[in-house]
């Protein structure tokens, strides 16, 4: 298949460190398009990436409006109350139409398709979190190391 | 323009070594697809998935996302994946004689 002899990828690690809608998805697509293409795939959830496996923050994340110049708006108008409800609206509609599952939907997609969810230790204990606040779909707590464990032999893609 | 054997007949195939004209394909062409897929037998859980799929890209011009496919075909994901290990939506496709899906999802 590749014309240049380069080794195909099998395998990738993917880091979600980032909790706003924007910062969440391209992690999900990237590791749902990863199984697509028969590519092994591990989720590792850090800091507020780790709001797109919690079992009541998963479905309410939101596109930052303050502090995002691609959102073209002045500052102060991103500020006004609901101005990021509406926004974040906006986009999930537009999504809908292109077949993109709302966060626990496609993280559910991602699990039975074979991908591997995992949330970051440190996180969880500068939180108080526990496997409790989790989706179902949450494979493992683990340490740093043991992400870097995991992902021998994949390449490490951070978001 | 590349060809394949493919049950006793030379069909042109695309790049990605998909059928060019999906009016080529029957299900004897879909099995030896299959087989050199590593599919060495079509359940009718396949046929559900394959079936769909035609459908889909009669009705709508392209193969649908992985997620309208785990919804609408009646397949779940996680049997879609046992079905068609690597990648569901393009081995299906493969085997039913359509180009991959252009999809991201």
């Amino acid at each position: 298949m590749s014309e240049n002899n380069q080794k195909e990828i099998e395998k990738v690690s993917i880091v979600v460190s980032k909790g706003s809608l924007e910062g969440v998805y391209p992690g999900l697509i990237m590791a749902n398009g990863a199984r697509m293409e028969g590519i092994e795939a591990t989720l590792f959830f850090t800091f507020f990436g780790l709001d797109a496996i919690i079992k009541n923050k998963m479905d309410k994340l939101k596109i930052a409006t303050v502090g995002n110049p691609a959102m073209h708006i002045p500052t102060f108008m991103g500020a006004i109350p609901g101005m990021s409800a509406f926004a974040t609206g906006k986009m999930k509609k537009e999504m809908e139409k292109i077949d993109i599952p709302p966060v626990g939907e496609f993280i559910e997609m991602i699990h039975d398709a074979g991908g591997e969810l995992y949330a970051c230790k440190a996180t969880v204990d500068m939180f108080h979190l526990s496997k409790d606040d989790f989706c179902p779909q949450v494979d493992d707590i683990i340490s740093v190391g043991q992400f870097y464990e995991k992902s021998a032999g994949a390449q490490i893609i951070f978001t | 323009m590349e060809t394949l054997e493919i049950a006793g007949k030379a069909l042109e195939v695309d790049e990605d070594g998909h059928l060019k004209n999906m009016t080529d394909w029957n299900e004897d062409i879909a099995k030896e697809i299959a087989k050199a897929e590593g599919i060495e037998e079509l359940t009718n859980r396949h046929w559900a998935v394959i079936n769909f799929m035609r459908k889909e890209f009669q009705e709508k011009g392209d193969a649908p996302s992985i997620r309208r496919l785990t919804k609408e075909s009646g397949v779940p994901t996680k049997e879609l994946y046992s079905l068609f290990p690597k990648g569901p939506a393009k081995k299906s496709a493969k085997i039913a004689g359509l180009p991959k899906p252009k999809g991201c999802i």
